[in-house]
C-alpha cells in the first residue's frame, strides 16, 4: 500500500510526459488533480487502518542491494503518518492552486508529481539509502521547479539552493556511511540500526557521525547559520513551489532528526543536546528579528519559517535532557515538535499560496506598495488574517497547540533557553500584525503601473479558495480538536524517547 | 591455483579481439571504401562474442593462465565485460562519425588493438605482461589520437606520445627494480620476495611502475595529456581514450596494490590516497571554467580517476575495496561514454553555448545529457551514486576519513561545472547553429543513460558477485 503511495505519482508523471504536448491544455491539470486526490484518498485509508499503539505498520521489505546492506524497506508510524498526510494535502492544494499555470503545464504537473513521490517516499523510507535517494531527488526536483518556473534571478537562487542542500546531503551521506560501518553486520536499515545502537560504546565516532548528520539535516531544516539559501529560494520560486518547499521539504530535516538521529545515536544526542538547544533558540530569535526587518511579504514568511523550525530544534534539543528526569515534560516537547511540523506545513503553505495571489494581482511582494486591500478584497484579507493569526500561535489554531507543547515541555529541562525562545513568539506576533496592518488596513492603494492598478484588485477566485481554505480549515480543526493527531503522535514520540534514554 | 597449464580458451575474449583486429586489417586492404563498415561490424561482433565468453568464464572457477601471468578472477572478468562493452559503444559512435573515411578500417583495427592492450593490463599478474600490456594499450592510442591528421589531432598525438614515452620508460625501470628486489616478476611470488628486500628499492620500483599506470589511468601526476588529447582527437576516439585504457590501468593498479600493500613497508595507502585527492581536486578545479565541452569532460575524467583511486588506496584495509572499484569502473564507463555520445550526436557543437535550449530541440539528447552528467556527480539512483557510496564506504572502512571528506567536497565542486552544462540545455531559447543530429550516437547516449540508471537500481547482483567470498 505504501509502495503504491510512493510509486503512483511518478508513474502518472511518466504517463503525462508521454502525452503529446499538443493535447488539450485542460488534460494535464485534470490528471494532476486526480492523481493528487487519489494519493490523499490512499493516505486516508492508511490512516483509517492505522492502530495508534501498533508501532511501525504497513511495512514492506524487498531485497535490493543486499551485498551493500541496502534494502527497500518502508513503513509508517506515528511520526511519519501525519507528515505523509500533510504532504498529500499540500500537494493536492498546490495542484488545485496551479490550475492557472499557463507556461509548460505538462512539465509542471509531471515535476510536482515527481516531487510528491520523493516527499512521500522520504517519510516512509526505513532504509538510509532509500531515505537519501528521496532526499537527493527532492533537491533535484525542487531545483527544476525554481529554475524553470521562478521569477527573474531564479536560476541563481535555484543554484544556491541546490549547492547548499547538496553539500548538506553529502555530509548526511558520510554520516550514514559512518552508521553503516559501525553496525555489525553492516546495514543501512533504520530499524536494525535503531535496535543495534551501534555507536553507544564509541563516543568519539558517535560525535563525528552526529556532526555529519546534524550538518546535513540542519542545512535542510534550515537552522541558523545554514539558512541563507532559504529566503532567495522562496522569493524566486513560484507560489506552489514555495508552498511545497516550506510545507514539506523543510520537514525532511526535522523528520530526519526524529527518525534517524535521536533513535540511532542516543548517547551522542544526549551528550551534545545543548548545542541543538542553542541553535534552536538562536534560530527562533534571529529568524524573527530578520523577518521583522523585511518589507517583502514572501521573504518575511520565509524567515518566519526559520523561527518555526527553530522551535522544533529546541524541542528536540530539550529532549536530550531526558535522562535528567522530567520525562513527561520532555515528551510533551517532542509531541509538540511533530505537531509543529504538521501545523507549520499547513499554515505556511497557505501563506505562500496567498503570497502568490498577492503577486499575481500586483506583480510585487513589496508590502509598502499595498495598502487597504481589505476594502478591495475582503475574502483575501480574511484568509490572510486567519493564516497570519494562526501562524503567530493564537489559541484555537494548530500553531498554538504546537508551540504551547514545545515551550511547556522545554521549560523544565531548559528554562533559560525556553525563556528566550518565548521572545520569538512576541516578535512573530508583532511582525505579522505589522504586515497585516500595512497591507490590509489604511487607505486603498495598489502598486503603480502594475496590471492590477488600473482595474480593481480581484478577490480570491473559486479555485484559489478551493486550494487555500481547506489548509486553513485543517489548521483550525487541528487547533480545536488536536486529539486525533496527537493520539497517533504520542505513542511514537514516547517510543523515540525510550530509545533516546538507552 | 588451478589451470596453470596453457589453455587458449582461457583467453578467449582477448584472442577473439586480436584475431578480429588482424582479420580486419587484412580485409581493409581489399574491401572498397564504401564497404569498410563491415570491419566495424566484425569488430562489434568480436566484442559481443567476447562479452559472452567473459561472462561464461566468469561463472567458472577462479584461476590463472599462462603460468600465473594472467589472472582469471572477478577483476579480470569485470574489466573484460566493461572494456568490451565500452569498445562496442565506441565502435557505434565511430561509425556515425567516420563513415566513408579513407582510413575507416584502420580506426576499427586500432581501437581493437588498444582494447586488447587494456585487457592485458587488467589481467596481468606478472610485471612483464604488465609492461607489454602498457605498450599494446599505448601505441595504438597514439595513432588514434592523431587519426584525423589535423592540427589539434597531431598536437594531441604528439603530447600523448611524449608523456607516454617518458612514463613508459619509468615503467620498465620499475619492473627491473622490483625484479631485482623480489627476484621474480610474477605477482604470486613477488609478495613474499619483496618482504625481505630493501624498502627503498621496493619503494622506488613500485613508484616507477605506478607512474606508468597512472599515465594510462590519467591520474595525477600522469594526467597532463588528458585535456589536450581529449580535445584534439575525434570525439569517439576521445571517448575511447578517456575510458577504456583507464579501466585496464585501474585494474592493474588494484593488482599491484594487493602485492605491494601485503608484503612491503611501502606507504602504499597514503601514496595512492594523495594521488587520488590530487586527481579529483585538480580535475575539478581545472574543469570549472572550461567552455569547450570536450575539455570539460576531459578534466571531469581526471577527477573521476581520483574517486576510482580511493578504493585502490584502501586495498588491504577494507573488504569493500574490490567491489567498490569494480562497480565504479562499470558505472564510470557507461556514464562517461554516454556523456561523450551526446557530444558525438551534435557534430560541431563544442561550446557550452551550443547546448543552450537543447531540451526544446532534441529532448532525448538533453535528457540523456542530464542523466549522464548528474550520474557523474553521483546523484541517486544512477550507477555512479552507488559506486561513490561504496567508494566512500571503502575509504571510511579503510581509515581514510580525510579522503572520504575530500571526495565528498569534490563532489560538490564538480556539481558546479556539470550544472553549467545542464542548466542552459534546459532553459533558455535554442541556440543558433547547425542542426544536424546523429541518430546512432543519440541512441548510444540514450542507451547509456538508461543503462546507467538500471545499473544503479539493479546494482545488487553486480556487487554481490564482485565482493570477495565470505
Amino acid at each position: 500500500m505504501l509502495t503504491a503511495l510512493v510509486v503512483l505519482p511518478v508513474a502518472v508523471a511518466a504517463l503525462l510526459m508521454c502525452v503529446p504536448r499538443t493535447a488539450p491544455r485542460a488534460v494535464f491539470p485534470a490528471v494532476w488533480i486526480a492523481a493528487a486526490a487519489v494519493e490523499l484518498l490512499i493516505t486516508v485509508m492508511v490512516w483509517a487502518g492505522y492502530r495508534a499503539e501498533g508501532g511501525m505498520q504497513y511495512e514492506a521489505r524487498a531485497r535490493w542491494i543486499p551485498s551493500a546492506g541496502i534494502g527497500y524497506h518502508v513503513g509508517v508510524d506515528g511520526l511519519s503518518l501525519p507528515l505523509v498526510a500533510l504532504t498529500c494535502v499540500l500537494f493536492l492544494a498546490c495542484a488545485l492552486y496551479a490550475t492557472r499555470q499557463r507556461r509548460r503545464v505538462r512539465e509542471f504537473a509531471a515535476l510536482f508529481l515527481f516531487l510528491q513521490t520523493t516527499c512521500v517516499g522520504l517519510f516512509v523510507a526505513l532504509d538510509l539509502i532509500l531515505f537519501f535517494l528521496f532526499f537527493d531527488l527532492s533537491i533535484v526536483g525542487m531545483y527544476a521547479v525554481i529554475a524553470g518556473w521562478g521569477q527573474r534571478g531564479a536560476a541563481r537562487s535555484a543554484l544556491q539552493f541546490f549547492l547548499y542542500t547538496f553539500v548538506g546531503s553529502l555530509a548526511l551521506l558520510l554520516g550514514f556511511l559512518g552508521l553503516y560501518l559501525a553496525a555489525d553486520p553492516h546495514t543501512f536499515d533504520v530499524t536494525e540500526l535503531t535496535a543495534a545502537n551501534p555507536l553507544a560504546e564509541r563516543p568519539g565516532q558517535g560525535a563525528l557521525v552526529l556532526s555529519a548528520l546534524a550538518l546535513g539535516l540542519a542545512v535542510k531544516t534550515p537552522t541558523v547559520p545554514f539558512h541563507t539559501w532559504l529566503p532567495p529560494a522562496h522569493t524566486d520560486a513560484p507560489a506552489a513551489g514555495s508552498a511545497i518547499l516550506a510545507g514539506v521539504l523543510l520537514k525532511m530535516g526535522t523528520y530526519g532528526f526524529l527518525r534517524i538521529v535521536l533513535p540511532v545515536l542516543p548517547a551522542a544526542w544526549r551528550e551534545y543536546a545543548v548545542v541543538f538547544v542553542v541553535v534552536g533558540v538562536v534560530s527562533v530569535v534571529y529568524g524573527a528579528l530578520v523577518a521583522l526587518a523585511q518589507s517583502d511579504f514572501k521573504r518575511m514568511i520565509a524567515y518566519t519559517s526559520v523561527t518555526h523550525m527553530g522551535y522544533i530544534v529546541l524541542a528536540l534539543g530539550a529532549a536530550g535532557a531526558v535522562s535528567v528526569g522530567s520525562a513527561d515534560a520532555v515528551r510533551l516537547a517532542v509531541d509538540g515538535a511533530v505537531f509543529q511540523m504538521v501545523s507549520h506545513g499547513l499554515l505556511t503553505g497557505a501563506l505562500f499560496l496567498l503570497a502568490g495571489v498577492l503577486h499575481e494581482r500586483g506583480r510585487t511582494y513589496d508590502m509598502d506598495a499595498y495598502s487597504g486591500l481589505a476594502a478591495r478584497a475582503p475574502v483575501f484579507a480574511a484568509l490572510t488574517g486567519v493564516a497570519a493569526f494562526a501562524s503567530l500561535g493564537l489559541p484555537g489554531f494548530s500553531g498554538f497547540i504546537a508551540e504551547f507543547q514545545i515551550l511547556a515541555g522545554s521549560l523544565g529541562p531548559r528554562p533559560v533557553a525556553t525563556g528566550v525562545a518565548v521572545l520569538g513568539l512576541l516578535l512573530t506576533a508583532g511582525l505579522f500584525l505589522r504586515a497585516l496592518q500595512s497591507v490590509l488596513m489604511g487607505p486603498p492603494r495598489l502598486p503603480a503601473g502594475a496590471p492590477g492598478a488600473t482595474r480593481p484588485f480581484r478577490d480570491i477566485g473559486g479555485r484559489e479558495a478551493l486550494a487555500i481554505v481547506p489548509l486553513l480549515v485543517l489548521g483550525v480543526v487541528l487547533g480545536l480538536t488536536p486529539r486525533f493527531v496527537l493520539d497517533v503522535v504520542e505513542p511514537a514520540s514516547r517510543g523515540v524517547l525510550e530509545l533516546l534514554a538507552r | 591455483m588451478t589451470g596453470s597449464h596453457p589453455d587458449p580458451l582461457d583467453l578467449l575474449p582477448e584472442v577473439l579481439l586480436a584475431a578480429s583486429a588482424v582479420l580486419g586489417l587484412l580485409l581493409g586492404a581489399w574491401l572498397p571504401r564504401h564497404r569498410q563498415w563491415l570491419i566495424g561490424v566484425l569488430a562489434a561482433a568480436a566484442c559481443a562474442a567476447g562479452i559472452v565468453a567473459a561472462a561464461v568464464s566468469a561463472a567458472g572457477p577462479e584461476g590463472t593462465a599462462f603460468r600465473g601471468a594472467f589472472a582469471l578472477d572477478p577483476v579480470t572478468a569485470t574489466a573484460r565485460i566493461v572494456v568490451l562493452g565500452a569498445t562496442l559503444l565506441v565502435l557505434v559512435l565511430t561509425r556515425s562519425v567516420l563513415r566513408g573515411h579513407a582510413r575507416e578500417a584502420e580506426c576499427y583495427v586500432l581501437l581493437q588493438l588498444a582494447a586488447t592492450g587494456a585487457l592485458a593490463l587488467a589481467g596481468a599478474q606478472d610485471l612483464l605482461l604488465l609492461a607489454a600490456g602498457y605498450l599494446l594499450a599505448g601505441v595504438p592510442g597514439y595513432a588514434l589520437a592523431g587519426f584525423l591528421k589535423d592540427g589539434p589531432g597531431t598536437e594531441a598525438a604528439l603530447k600523448y606520445y611524449v608523456v607516454g614515452a617518458f612514463l613508459g620508460v619509468l615503467l620498465p625501470t620499475g619492473v627491473v627494480l622490483l625484479l631485482a628486489a623480489g627476484g621474480t616478476t610474477a605477482y604470486a611470488e613477488l609478495g613474499t620476495g619483496l618482504a625481505g628486500a630493501p624498502p627503498a628499492l621496493v619503494a622506488v620500483g613500485a613508484l616507477a611502475v605506478l607512474a606508468g599506470i597512472l599515465f594510462k589511468a590519467g591520474g595525477v601526476p600522469g594526467h597532463f595529456w588528458v585535456p589536450d588529447v581529449v580535445q584534439g582527437s575525434a570525439v569517439p576516439v576521445a571517448a575511447f581514450l578517456a575510458t577504456v585504457p583507464k579501466i585496464g590501468a585501474l585494474a592493474a593498479a588494484y593488482r599491484l596494490a594487493v602485492v605491494v600493500s601485503a608484503g612491503t613497508e611501502v606507504p602504499w595507502t597514503a601514496l595512492i590516497a594523495v594521488s587520488a585527492a590530487a586527481s579529483m581536486t585538480l580535475g575539478n578545479l581545472a574543469a570549472f571554467f572550461q567552455r569547450d565541452v570536450t575539455r570539460l569532460l576531459a578534466y571531469s575524467t581526471v577527477s573521476q580517476v581520483g574517486y576510482l583511486l580511493v578504493p585502490v588506496a584502501a586495498v588491504g584495509e577494507s573488504a569493500l575495496a574490490r567491489p567498490a572499484l569494480l562497480y565504479y569502473l562499470a558505472a564510470y564507463a557507461v556514464t562517461n561514454i554516454g556523456a561523450f555520445a551526446v557530444v558525438c550526436a551534435l557534430p560541431g557543437s563544442r561550446d557550452l553555448e551550443d547546448y543552450r535550449g537543447l531540451a526544446r530541440r532534441v529532448p532525448v539528447l538533453a535528457g540523456s545529457l542530464a542523466v549522464c552528467l548528474l550520474g557523474l556527480v553521483g546523484t541517486p539512483p544512477t550507477a555512479v551514486f552507488l559506486a561513490k557510496l561504496e567508494m566512500l564506504g571503502a575509504a571510511l572502512d579503510g581509515g581514510l576519513l580525510w579522503a572520504a571528506v575530500v571526495a565528498a567536497v569534490n563532489t560538490v565542486l564538480s556539481l558546479f561545472y556539470y550544472l553549467r552544462w545542464i542548466v542552459p540545455a534546459f532553459t533558455g531559447p535554442p541556440a543558433e547553429g547547425p542542426r544536424h543530429v546523429s541518430g546512432s550516437s543519440t541512441a548510444v547516449a540514450a542507451g547509456a543513460a538508461v543503462a546507467s540508471v538500471l545499473l544503479g537500481v539493479l546494482g545488487g547482483p553486480v556487487l554481490a558477485w564482485t565482493s570477495p567470498a565470505g
